[in-house]
């Protein structure tokens, strides 16, 4: 088997229009979980404890089952109960739900990490537990946060080739199309491995940047 | 906390105390920490209180703060009840919208300063009058900085805590809680934490403040010669009660309690 450059040259926008299908299921999916993680996470610290368990529950059993799993059950089964998605909204759907289990846990322990005089300082000056969370607590759970989900920012980039088996047309779907088209495989999934990478190593840079830029923005 | 039975709906006037513990009760399990106390503090009064370590005295503070429930009694301020709230003709439990209406005539410095690390010195001072009492951002300003000039530390305003000596934390952290216009400030052991050589800067700005304010203040603390240099009154609790109280002179060269006694003799030891 011989590396064919012109081959390489023909289906390099094919692949880089699938490029930005991984971008954007990445960001989305990300989003969903950046917003649900925090639900997960603020929803287990109300006290009350019915509500506590049932998200813990929750959170357990997403980590412990297959992503794939869960992309065939809101995509497959879903529909059954009346539930009908098209595959980029299954798709990105179940990567949100599936990552704001973890990222709540990220969530939680930066919470848990933020001294208990800070949250009592807030209460000697009074301030709304709104305010004590998004001035106080967050912002300073965040710079213990920031490693983390990034850490999950990249592997869920790695995990979108999974929503290839609802048809979504993201990179891995669209190279193994050419794959079968040209009975050529090497070419393609070569290039799918680079794109990763070309992806992966710059957003764990610039989450490091980024860590780097909240502790000296938070003067910490 | 149950409901309060027997409790007046708030204290009568005139001579009414700043602070009243009215048969104050507080337990974690099976082990009392305050024991239906009983306690008044009057208006401009600074009181000290000492003690071994467990006798209450920090939760007394706490409970005032409301960083502590108490399981029985009342907590009054400035006459009205603070641990409870009126509801018909009795007092039931407070709940944090009545809390956050009374809670501001209280500060509080803790032992470990607890500013803010992602704020400055005078942001650290600035929030509580922005967020909470409603100022402008500008007069906010003026008036952190007035008492950042107080305590010393003009120029320090832009630094972050991190920058700062403990000395120096805990000056902004005094600056902080006054930033509110407490009518009660609390002080617990807030010389503990800091090396030797900084407390008289922490404690010069606690003289200055019962000089020129006219602010009730309660204060736990080891330093046995500021306590009787500064207070009014000095109470000496053992097992979550006053054990004994009076004037300085009179609590530090004559106790009248074998262990207020015996106190005093091991703290003198340990100097």
């Amino acid at each position: 088997m011989e590396w064919k450059w012109g081959f390489t040259w023909e289906i390099l926008p094919s692949l880089l229009w699938a490029t930005k299908n991984t971008i954007l299921a990445t960001i989305a999916g990300y989003i969903l979980a950046m917003i649900g993680g925090l639900v997960f996470a603020l929803m287990q610290r109300t006290g009350s404890k019915l509500l506590g368990s049932i998200i813990r529950e929750f959170i357990d059993i997403v980590r412990s089952t297959p992503l794939l799993l869960q992309i065939f059950f809101l995509y497959y089964v879903a529909p059954e109960f009346g539930l009908r998605l098209s595959p980029w909204v299954a798709g990105i759907s179940t990567l949100g739900l599936h990552y704001s289990a973890y990222l709540s846990e990220v969530y939680r322990s930066s919470l848990d990490a933020v001294p208990r005089g800070q949250w009592e300082a807030c209460r000697a000056l009074n301030l709304s537990s709104r305010d004590t969370y998004i001035r106080i607590v967050i912002p300073q759970a965040l710079a213990t946060a920031l490693p983390g989900m990034g850490n999950y920012l990249v592997s869920m980039l790695k995990d979108t080739p999974m929503l290839s088996v609802i048809g979504v047309a993201e990179l891995m779907l669209t190279a193994n199309a050419i794959g079968s088209e040209h009975y050529r495989y090497l070419e393609p999934f070569t290039l799918v491995g680079i794109i990763f990478l070309l992806l992966s190593l710059p957003a764990a840079s610039l989450v490091k940047l980024l860590e780097n830029r909240l502790k000296t923005v938070l003067g910490l | 906390m149950a409901s309060a039975h027997n409790f007046p709906m708030q204290l009568p006037e005139p001579n009414r105390p700043m602070v009243r513990f009215m048969n104050v009760s507080k337990s974690y399990g099976a082990l009392t920490v305050i024991n239906n106390l009983n306690f008044e503090v009057a208006e401009g009064e600074m009181v000290s209180i000492i003690g071994p370590s467990g006798s209450g005295k920090t939760t007394v503070l706490r409970a005032l703060m409301t960083l502590e429930a108490i399981n029985e009694g009342v907590i009054y301020v400035d006459g009205k009840p603070l641990t409870h709230m009126p509801k018909g003709d009795k007092l039931i439990p407070a709940n944090e919208k009545y809390l956050r209406g009374m809670r501001s005539s209280i500060g509080m410095c803790f032992q470990h300063f607890n500013l803010f690390p992602h704020m400055t010195a005078l942001q650290n001072c600035m929030e509580g009058p922005v967020q909470v009492l409603g100022l402008s951002k500008s007069e906010a300003r003026v008036r952190a900085e007035e008492l950042l000039e107080m305590v010393g530390l003009i120029d320090k305003k832009d630094q972050h805590p991190s920058r700062l000596s403990g000395g120096q934390q805990q000056r902004v952290a005094i600056a902080r809680a006054l930033a509110m216009r407490p009518k009660v400030m609390l002080f617990d052991e807030v010389t503990s934490a800091l090396d030797p050589e900084v407390i008289g800067e922490v404690t010069n700005v606690i003289r200055k403040l019962v000089r020129e304010y006219r602010l009730t203040m309660l204060m736990v603390t080891h330093q046995m010669g500021f306590a009787r240099d500064i207070s009014d009154r000095v109470c000496f609790f053992y097992g979550g009660k006053i054990e004994e109280q009076g004037p300085p002179q009179e609590l530090f060269t004559r106790p009248q309690r074998e262990r207020t006694r015996q106190f005093l003799s091991a703290i003198k030891e340990a100097i």
